[in-house]
């Protein structure tokens, strides 16, 4: 026992040494980067810049850049449909460290409605980065009519078709055997639809996100988190519910698809409120009607595992709003606030937990016959199926 | 500038979701038309304080480059009025004269508007003359400037120049004008090579406004990094003495995509929107206009409120036209002759909206 003391000291010091030495030759590369002349050539500054996003004023625009570069960057000037204007900017030197934000307001610049306007920034070496504004629309505020318009939207695209396919619940009593199996296998087919479009929609904004994010890896990083954290969750759930047989799971995947669906939702959500601030427009019944058709099936999705077993009216409820009520915080948060790192983050986020369901469903005994089969041909139709629904309410939108 | 517009919204134009949502928020959103049409720019805005005559203005609109120049690498308001008449080291009689010159290349950051810097390539006059042979400091000093010094001579004079390339690229000089074949600098094995000489000599003629310019290749980019200048050889009997200007109509390239970022006359965008050039009320202003604008097809000049005589290369003492708007292929170049009868500002700029509104754009201010 005299030993470990001094055992464990030595692990320490074994264990701190290469730290030690990485912390002395990062001192050196820092301190040795300062000197050009180390250098094989002469090297010009490499000069990135990301732009976030552009708020439409009344007399302007305001442009949110961000340097994604590893050096110092610094704007010269910024012209807009190649004229150059007056602007002030934050920080007032105009000079960017890596990762650090700016705000570009273009002052006095009467723009015309429903325009499109190229910006062009040109940094202090010359380096341009152009954007644009498609439709120029001024930029909602926040203020009790648009908030109201955005919470109106998220209970239309997200809460109201959710709702609608809860109502099936009652009839699924009805159903036994093959026919409910033939239900699950239907919402396996709509959660992987569903998954694979969350990663899309994931994967459109990476491309849009800084470089420096790296927000292909994030993306898929994040979903794995969420979805091996809610298999670690899982176990909760089944301490807690003790009573009966299959309800326990039942509800727990019930809950699990509707939180999945929530964060999906909050995607959308997001997509949709920042869509409307971009002003990316194009308006007909057909694409309301696309939208109930679409969503409806996430409510279905919810309520099937529930098929078997008696829930009360306020659980029903509460998972509804558990996938439906994230779509008004998506749209809000669109509007308001898009940033293209949090709809990778939220996109990730989705993806990992409808994923995560699936994954339960598979491994659980609602796909399973009597004698525990999955490959029937139920199960198979189920699942063209969904994924059938979901790509023509697909092409309605 | 870049045609191209990349757009973070491109490649998403497909219907979807958000399409039906944003649909819906154009209704609401119902933004607010633009209000008023743009400042009208100039005098021809009654606001204009163009009657006060005070030294430096500020920009009196919102188009245009913002801030001013602080590095000091170029030097537009000297090189407007600058002419190097050369060390005068013979008398040839009949009042032509050799004239020597010692010009070198250089590289040289320059602020071709306020805060952007461009990697030029810069001609220099090592030790430059007026007219009376005393030395007189150039544009930019030795570091070299854009455009590079202007020449000026008489018809008949002998020219000499000694040519020192200090730039680790392969240059020369090409003057416009007459000059035999060795001396046209056009050829590969008349290319001078880093701290390599050479020595141009030519008599002066014809009489007229020629330029120079580097004929090493890639032609476009030499020239384009700032490798030109201004070649004035007076006629014998000399002109009506008058307020003399260099005007170079330039672009700079500065992300290297083939189309200019900046347009200016020598070099700095609105340089003379911020200090209006200033003229004498009824006096003869004569503007040495040459275009050397690279990438585009064509430049032009305009100027506000007046008409000019202008007489294409300045090749006659009479003038052709009779106009307010002329336009120039690269190379091209007119003297152009006029008077303000009345005080105030005056606009000059490139009749195409695109480059005065990319900095070729500027003030006369008679006083």
């Amino acid at each position: 026992m005299s030993h470990e003391p001094k055992k464990s000291a030595k692990a320490w010091l074994y264990g701190l040494l290469p730290i030690a030495v990485l912390g002395i030759l990062c001192g050196a590369i820092i301190k040795l980067g300062d000197r050009k002349d180390l250098l094989p050539t002469e090297v010009p500054p490499i000069e990135e810049l990301s732009i976030q996003r552009i708020i439409i004023k009344p007399h302007g625009f305001q442009i949110e850049v961000m340097n994604d570069g590893p050096d110092e960057l610094t704007i010269a000037q910024v012209s807009i449909e190649e004229a150059y204007w007056n602007f002030t900017m934050e920080p007032a030197d105009k000079t960017l460290g890596h990762l650090e934000h700016g705000v570009i307001t273009i002052i006095n610049y009467h723009w015309v409605a429903g325009e499109t306007y190229a910006i062009t920034i040109i940094s202090r070496n010359g380096i341009t980065w152009n954007t644009e504004i498609p439709v120029a629309l001024e930029t909602p505020v926040a203020s009790s009519k648009t908030t109201w318009f955005f919470i109106i939207l998220g209970v239309i695209i997200g809460v109201i078709p959710v709702a609608l396919g809860l109502l099936w619940l009652p009839v699924l009593p009805y159903l036994s055997g093959r026919y409910l199996r033939f239900l699950s296998a239907l919402t396996v087919g709509l959660l992987i639809y569903l998954g694979l479009d969350t990663m899309k929609e994931g994967f459109e904004f990476t491309e849009e996100l800084a470089g420096s994010y790296n927000g292909e890896i994030l993306l898929i990083g994040v979903g794995l988190l969420v979805f091996l954290g809610l298999m670690t969750l899982k176990n909760f759930g089944k301490r807690k519910v003790s009573d009966g047989e299959d309800r326990p799971l039942a509800l727990r995947v019930s809950c699990l698809i509707a939180l999945g669906i929530g964060l999906h939702n909050l995607g959308e959500g997001l997509v949709v409120g920042s869509a409307f601030v971009h002003g990316d427009v194009s308006m007909g019944t057909r694409l309301v009607l696309g939208f109930t058709l679409h969503n409806i099936t996430e409510g279905l999705a919810i309520v099937v595992p529930l098929a078997a077993c008696k829930t009360g009216v306020a659980r029903i409820v509460g998972l509804g709003l558990l996938a439906g009520l994230p779509t008004i915080a998506g749209t809000l948060i669109g509007g308001f606030f898009f940033s293209q790192l949090w709809a990778v983050i939220f996109f990730g986020m989705a993806a990992g937990a409808i994923f995560q369901v699936v994954w339960i469903i598979s491994k659980g005994p609602s796909l399973r016959s009597s004698d525990g089969e999955m490959a029937v041909p139920e199960n198979f139709i189920g699942i063209f199926a969904g994924l059938a629904i979901m790509f023509v309410t697909g092409l309605l939108i | 500038m870049d045609d191209e517009k990349t757009s973070q919204e491109k490649g998403r134009t497909g219907v979807n979701r958000r399409d039906f949502l944003a649909s819906g928020g154009l209704t609401l959103g119902a933004a607010a038309l633009a209000s008023s049409s743009l400042k009208a720019l100039g005098c021809a805005d009654p606001s204009c304080k163009s009657q006060s005559g005070t030294g430096a203005y500020p920009m009196d609109s919102d188009m245009g480059v913002i801030g001013d120049c602080t590095s000091g690498t170029l030097d537009p308001d000297l090189f407007l009025t600058h002419f190097d008449w050369g060390k005068v080291t013979k008398d040839l009689g009949d009042g032509k004269k050799r004239r020597e010159y010692t010009f070198l290349s250089v590289d040289k950051e320059i602020e071709i508007a306020p805060g952007l810097f461009f990697p030029a390539w810069a001609y220099t006059s090592e030790t430059p003359h007026d007219q009376d042979g005393n030395e007189i400091p150039g544009p930019g000093g030795i570091n070299g400037h854009v455009p590079g010094p202007t020449i000026r001579c008489r018809e008949g004079d002998e020219i000499y120049i000694k040519f020192i390339n200090q730039n680790n690229h392969p240059h020369t000089i090409h003057f416009h004008g007459f000059h035999s074949a060795e001396m046209d600098g056009s050829m590969k094995h008349q290319f001078v090579f880093q701290n390599e000489t050479f020595e141009y000599e030519f008599m002066a003629e014809p009489f007229g406004l020629h330029l120079y310019h580097c004929h090493s290749v890639p032609l476009k980019r030499h020239i384009h990094k700032g490798l030109y200048g201004t070649y004035i050889i007076d006629p014998k009997e000399g002109r009506e003495p008058a307020r003399e200007l260099v005007m170079v109509m330039n672009g700079f390239d500065t992300n290297f995509d083939g189309d200019n970022e900046i347009y200016a006359v020598n070099s700095v965008a609105n340089h003379h929107m911020r200090y209006p050039i200033k003229v004498k009320k009824d006096e003869l202003v004569r503007v040495y206009l040459v275009n050397t604008t690279e990438f585009d097809p064509i430049n032009s000049f305009h100027l506000h409120a007046n008409f000019f005589y202008e007489n294409r290369t300045g090749t006659s003492m009479k003038a052709e036209y009779f106009t307010d708007t002329v336009m120039f292929c690269q190379g091209e170049r007119s003297i152009l002759e006029m008077r303000f009868p009345k005080t105030g500002l005056y606009m000059f700029h490139a009749h195409q909206s695109e480059f005065a509104e990319l900095g070729w754009m500027g003030n006369f201010e008679v006083v």
